[in-house]
């Protein structure tokens, strides 16, 4: 059977959800809206049910196009998504805005199951609730009490899906003629109105509030944690300690998987025969597995402190103290996680942006979102910095390639920045939404709920980013191994009669034959065609295929570097490959990499669009091949200027 | 007096007279909002913008370009 749940935000909706289907749900889109659905299955005694999450609302009136889906879906019985049995959450603490949409919900004659959620707080709160009372104006809707987040009262909400009686004969809450017409807002107001008194009437005798208890440790918490000092004081806390886990200590399983991937590749180079198929395996594919899967202690450990954070009450405290401060940017209080979270990778960050309502804050919150310095640059950017800026220190202790990473960092969060004020006035978007939400109390997080999103995030990113990467890849490896018929021939024959090949070891000669090799490929065509247009920024034909190459990921970026200038991979510290690099020089002798060279690259990598999978996202989130190509085309030009202008002043 | 809920101070108490802003006043009244229901200004966030209002006994945050579409009186004590 199909069914849905229903309810206000902040009503447990998701515990209930989880509570029902554990790890067996799948997150998807609504058609034709960008917001997130959730379904799942699960079994009662009698049957096997589709479990649909929809979007918390207050109202079936929707007030965005993403909240539309509420109202299509309800008054279209032809609508995949119409439910036969639809689920309203309340939360049992604030009754009287709960019921406004159960009762939106009852005269739509579906068969229903009302769910007093949080019953626990409600109790605390001094609220007294006459079941029997509530259950006698809405004789059909079974009213099961709950407390989702320690698990109570599933067995009720179970067995009540199972004895429901679907064909029962349903009468209206409201007399009037129902739904009003998705934009007569004066109807609905007046529906809404209706509705409300008499939902005051019914509650006149269903609830009473002995005392009006407040939660005075949630007030107390508040004044430390958005106090103009110490809100932002803590906040800047919290971020150390996750940057922390995510920089610091995710590396180590990065590596295990890194160096475990490594180990594979050269298992399957040496059991398949040489040829085409080992390498497409070896140089192809696991290493853009690879690739992905190196980053999920990161974002997995990004997802974990997120969810703590949203669970525990303590995000939508850093929204409102955040919101001004982002305003002027055209952005909003809720884009400071997402923005966050892409210093990780952008991915996640986009995919963050959901809960943004109004649609132009969350588009410019999307396209500056991959101007943060994700991991993958982290590479490129020590590679470089190791290579054109000196070991020194400022005073004695301030070292200067530090000072440089700090500064490509700030770069890439100052020029989003500014490209968000570029944005604001010319993107031109109607459909304003508001920053008006509730402020959930504070609460201990429940860790099942947090592993949950851990496991579906994590799922998201595998999938999304996976496949693109990986086809990517593929890609590339093919324009690396095949070339004009006799090029890559000829380059072999002519770097195999040099002094140098003759004299050298077996491991050498090999790494100089794949350097030739890729010289006469595609890729090495590509890279000496787009010379002429990167030679302004210092850059020749050989940084020319790492550029290319990056777009894959922009780490990949290393790992060609050695390919090309045909030097084994080494250490951590990649000695051999920067001495090899120090001594590339240019056609008058002068070196590639000076520091004109190397800056004009690091700037390059702060500002180019140069992974695929963030602009797939893109183009998934918000529903248009119109937002990534902008960001494509934005981010390509700043970065060839900004690479160009640094170039131009320093050679 | 009447004044907009934009102009009150921490720990005021006020009575909502109305909503003049025609999008605003349909989310506000599916929150709950209400003529004649009463608020109460319990923090504004650094820089004076948004602020949290008590409403029902849950908190409402709302930026002050919509709060001053909510026109409010004092609450007589």
């Amino acid at each position: 059977m199909k069914i849905a749940l229903f309810g206000n935000p902040n009503t447990g909706k998701s515990s209930i959800f989880n509570l029902l289907t554990g790890l067996r749900q799948q997150v998807g889109n609504f058609p034709g809206v960008t917001i997130e659905k959730k379904s799942g299955v699960f079994n009662t005694t009698k049957n096997k049910h589709q479990l649909t999450d929809f979007p918390g609302t207050y109202s079936i009136y929707p007030h965005s196009k993403d909240e539309e889906i509420v109202y299509n879906a309800l008054t279209n019985s032809e609508h995949d998504d119409f439910p036969e049995l639809a689920i309203v959450i309340v939360d049992a603490s604030n009754l009287e805005r709960n019921l406004l949409l159960f009762t939106q919900l009852y005269d739509f004659k579906i068969p229903l199951i009302l769910v007093l959620n949080m019953w626990d707080v409600a109790e605390r709160r001094g609220i007294k609730i006459d079941v029997a009372n509530l259950q006698g104006h809405f004789p059909t809707t079974p009213i099961i009490k709950m407390n989702a987040r320690i698990g109570l009262g599933k067995d009720r909400l179970i067995a009540a899906i199972d004895e429901l009686d679907y064909k029962a004969k349903k009468d209206s809450f409201l007399a009037s003629s129902f739904p009003c017409l998705i934009d007569d807002k004066e109807a609905q107001n007046e529906e809404v109105l209706l509705r409300y008194e008499k939902i005051r009437e019914i509650l006149q005798d269903v609830q009473h509030e002995k005392s009006s208890i407040k939660n005075t440790l949630s007030r107390k918490l508040d004044r430390v944690l958005i106090h103009r000092f110490w809100g932002y004081f803590i906040f800047v806390g919290i971020l150390m300690v996750i940057f922390q886990f995510i920089f610091s200590f995710a590396a180590i399983p990065m590596a295990w998987i890194d160096d475990s991937f490594v180990l594979l590749s050269s298992w399957v180079d040496h059991q398949l025969p040489p040829g085409l198929l080992n390498d497409l395996f070896s140089k192809g594919i696991i290493p853009g597995i690879a690739g992905v899967l190196m980053f999920i202690p990161q974002i997995a450990l990004l997802f974990f402190f997120i969810a703590l954070l949203e669970e525990s009450g303590y995000l939508s405290r850093v929204v409102f103290i955040m919101d001004r401060l982002m305003r002027p940017f055209g952005l909003n209080g809720k884009s400071v996680v997402p923005l966050i979270s892409s210093i990780a990778c952008a991915i996640p960050g986009i995919l963050a942006t959901r809960t943004i309502a109004d649609w132009k804050e969350r588009i410019i919150t999307i396209i500056i979102a991959p101007l943060m310095s994700c991991s993958a640059r982290i590479p490129v950017y020590t590679l470089l910095i190791a290579l054109v800026i000196p070991k020194t220190y400022l005073f004695g202790f301030i070292s200067i390639q530090g000072l440089v990473l700090l500064a490509l960092y700030f770069l890439g969060i100052i020029s989003a920045l500014l490209l968000a004020i570029v944005l604001k006035k010319f993107i031109v978007l109607k459909n304003k939404g508001f920053l008006i939400m509730e402020m959930p109390e504070y609460k201990k997080p429940r860790w099942r709920n947090i592993f949950i999103t851990v496991i579906e995030k994590v799922k998201v990113f595998v999938w999304d980013a996976g496949k693109v990467i990986l086809a990517i890849s593929i890609i590339l490896w093919v324009l690396a191994t095949y070339g004009p018929s006799g090029n890559m021939e000829n380059k072999i024959a002519l770097a195999k009669k040099t002094e140098y090949y003759i004299h050298t070891n077996e491991v050498q000669k090999q790494t100089i034959v794949s350097s030739a090799k890729l010289e006469g490929s595609y890729i090495g065509i590509m890279g000496k065609f787009i010379e002429p247009l990167i030679t302004p920024l210092g850059y020749d034909w050989k940084i020319g295929v790492s550029l290319i190459v990056s777009f894959a990921a922009r780490e990949v970026f290393v790992g060609s570097l050695y390919t090309i200038y045909a030097v084994h991979d080494d250490s951590e510290a990649h000695q051999n490959l920067l001495s090899h690099l120090k001594m590339a020089k240019k056609a008058d002798g002068s070196p590639v990499y000076s520091l004109a060279t190397g800056v004009s690259l690091m700037v390059f990598y702060v500002f180019a669009m140069q992974c695929m999978a963030t602009l797939a996202v893109v183009k998934k989130e918000t529903k248009s091949w119109r937002w990534p190509l902008l960001q494509l085309v934005i981010m390509g030009a700043m970065a060839y200027l900004g690479a160009l202008i640094s170039y131009q002043l320093l050679a | 007096m009447s004044k907009s809920l934009s102009e009150i101070i921490v720990g005021e108490k006020v009575t909502v007279e109305k909503i003049t802003h025609p999008y605003l006043t349909t989310k506000l009244i599916e929150m709950g909002m209400h003529t004649g229901l009463k608020l109460e200004l319990l923090y504004k966030a650094p820089f004076g913008d948004p602020i949290a209002i008590s409403m029902n006994g849950s908190i409402l945050t709302l930026r002050l370009d919509e709060a001053k579409f909510i026109q409010v009186c004092s609450s007589p004590l």
